[in-house]
């Protein structure tokens, strides 16, 4: 509706009709709304940030990243557990996630014009939309009960089912956007279909997944609720496969729990951290996807 | 030889062909995986309460008296109190975003609504218990219980933690969401559309509520519904700042548990097969939910062709 100024839509005469500058009296206020809202929308994304930034920095310093949580009733100690178990169990979800969600988009781009394939897509954006809790207690059933205790690896398949989904759709999209012409100069030049999807339509589209698989890492690292009897948490130092892992996000809810205020710093130092690798993922996939996709409206 | 290669390839065609295809099947497997495994984790306590488990009011694990009422109403009247707050001012959020906005603003703002969704779920949290909870407490929760504490609704103690604050967090994070599909069903709209209004000597506005809403409603429509999944499901925010009480009362201010809270906080420390077995019980009722609500919202928001991510 930008650009249509007033004057463009009142004729002189009508002007003086009662019943128009009425509605166009009303529509003055009335479409402020919509700002009115927006701006609103907006206050409590700016105040987590700024109390983010205030509290976490100012109680971020060497010691958060360099040492161990400790008895959580004396000040002093860190998250370096935390950070370093969060590198791994993203580090391993990402590491499952990714190739079978590459495969699985590769089979919707290519194949998956069919009803198998609608039923999966289906599958994948219902599966995006399972709570993360729930998906923690399959895991539990099917990894922690299995293997006798809670472990690192438990809760890197937590988050890779929740990562899954992600990668497959942005794939699928991504090699959808291929251009046409890429596609058919390879068969022109006698490549069997199968190869041309492999090695030229995949490949050109690899900034494109990389995204996806940026944006996933976003999605994951701040999970907590699958992770809470997945991955549990560990007071002290491990990077066992097999062993309970603590991890950032995990670390932060139980910090911002305690009375003891040094712990509470602590969760908003974690929550600054948690928040700039968000941010920054973010920001970077927007960057790459916004050249590639061309200006939304 | 011509005839040979050409089998070699038509074969290598059907590999990948099926290859991918069994990797892909492991999405729909995971999801029935998940049902079947919750399903059979909480036979226990679906043999020992039956359908009571869904009307008990009792939630006493040292008794071993387990119902799910507490935890229902909860999720239900917060989920309610999030898309009753956040339907409205997501839909012209969108509005604003996909019409009203300067142009050149509009990637950045929707950007920026976006990344509301970006922030993690415990941050929110922690924002919960130590900026908004007692902010609310001051600025909204004691003005009203001064002005209309009469009504049972804003009866009672005000925490900051509670019924209402759970509602609001979890209206915050389904935000972007709405305003997210909102906008794109909303810029969905042919021109022409509009322009035939305009030309009939319709206002701006009366485009929008006359013309862009009606033609995009089974979207933005989706949308709520998607919004409406994730607070039933949303866990971290809502369990920090909830007060985690399996209670049942008819004031906002009142600390409450949810379907998500109760596991998120006690499941860690369930000591007895049944106590596990319940709260798998509450696990696979709210998956079963957030799966329905989930396909209803797919299926408002597919026929429009829109992406909803």
């Amino acid at each position: 509706m930008t650009g249509i100024s007033r004057s463009q839509l009142v004729p002189r005469a009508a002007a003086d009709d009662l019943n128009l500058r009425w509605r166009l009296a009303r529509d003055r206020w009335l479409l402020r709304l919509p700002a009115l809202a927006t701006a609103t929308v907006l206050v409590p994304l700016f105040s987590v940030l700024y109390y983010v930034v205030i509290k976490g920095f100012s109680a971020l310093d060497w010691n958060l990243v360099t040492r161990l949580p400790g008895a959580i009733t004396q000040p002093g100690g860190g998250m370096a557990n935390g950070i370093v178990g969060s590198l791994i169990v993203t580090g391993l979800a990402v590491a499952a996630a990714v190739p079978v969600g590459v495969i699985a988009g590769v089979y919707l781009a290519e194949y998956g014009r069919g009803s198998l394939g609608d039923a999966i897509r289906f599958a994948a954006e219902v599966l995006a939309g399972v709570p993360s809790i729930a998906i923690g207690l399959f895991v539990y059933n099917l990894v922690v009960v299995k293997m006798g205790r809670f472990s690192a690896l438990a809760g890197a398949t937590a988050l890779a089912i929740i990562m899954l989904p992600v990668v497959a759709r942005t794939t699928e999209e991504m090699l959808r956007m291929v251009p046409a012409s890429v596609r058919e100069a390879g068969l022109a030049l006698g490549i069997p279909p199968w190869k041309v999807t492999m090695r030229i339509v995949l490949p050109a589209a690899r900034t494109g997944i990389l995204t996806g698989a940026m944006l996933g890492v976003a999605r994951i690292a701040g999970e907590t609720a699958p992770l809470l009897f997945t991955a549990l948490n560990n007071n002290f130092w491990s990077v066992a496969l097999d062993q309970p892992i603590a991890t950032l996000p995990v670390q932060i809810f139980t910090f911002a729990l305690t009375p003891y205020r040094h712990a509470q710093m602590k969760a908003w130092a974690g929550a600054a951290i948690l928040i700039s690798l968000i941010l920054v993922l973010n920001i970077l996939a927007r960057l790459v996807l916004g050249r590639e996709r061309g200006t939304p409206q | 030889m011509a005839v040979h290669r050409m089998r070699f390839r038509i074969t290598q065609e059907g590999l990948l062909r099926a290859g991918t295809a069994l990797i892909a099947l492991g999405i729909p497997a995971v999801l029935a995986g998940m049902v079947w495994e919750l399903y059979r984790a909480s036979g226990l306590a679906r043999a020992a309460f039956g359908w009571r488990f869904l009307l008990g009011r009792e939630w006493d694990p040292v008794a071993g008296e387990f119902g799910a009422l507490p935890f229902v109403f909860g999720t239900a009247v917060s989920s309610a109190l999030a898309v009753l707050i956040a339907a409205p001012l997501g839909v012209l959020t969108g509005i604003y975003l996909a019409e009203l906005a300067p142009p050149r603003w509009r990637r950045t703002l929707s950007f920026t609504v976006e990344l509301l969704a970006a922030v993690p779920s415990v941050v929110y949290g922690l924002w919960g218990m130590y900026v908004f909870a007692p902010w609310l407490r001051r600025w909204v929760q004691a003005p009203l219980a001064e002005t209309l504490g009469f009504i049972p609704l804003f009866r009672g103690p005000a925490y900051g933690i509670g019924m209402l604050t759970g509602g609001l967090i979890l209206a915050i994070m389904i935000l972007p969401t709405i305003a997210a599909i909102s906008r794109e069903v909303i810029a969905a709209v042919p021109v022409s559309q509009r322009e035939a209004l305009l030309a009939l000597g319709a206002t701006p506005w009366e485009v929008i509520t006359r013309v862009v809403l009606p033609f995009g409603r089974s979207g933005i429509a989706g949308g709520i519904v998607l919004g409406l999944g994730r607070a039933l499901g949303e866990t971290m925010a809502v369990t920090m700042v909830i007060g985690n009480a399996p209670r049942i009362s008819a004031s906002l201010f009142s600390p409450a548990s949810t379907m998500a809270s109760v596991i998120a906080n006690e499941f860690a420390e369930a000591t007895t097969e049944i106590y596990v077995s319940a709260l798998m019980e509450i696990g696979l009722l709210l998956l079963g939910v957030s799966l329905l609500v989930n396909i209803l919202a797919r299926l408002l928001v597919r026929r429009l062709g829109v992406n909803t991510r």
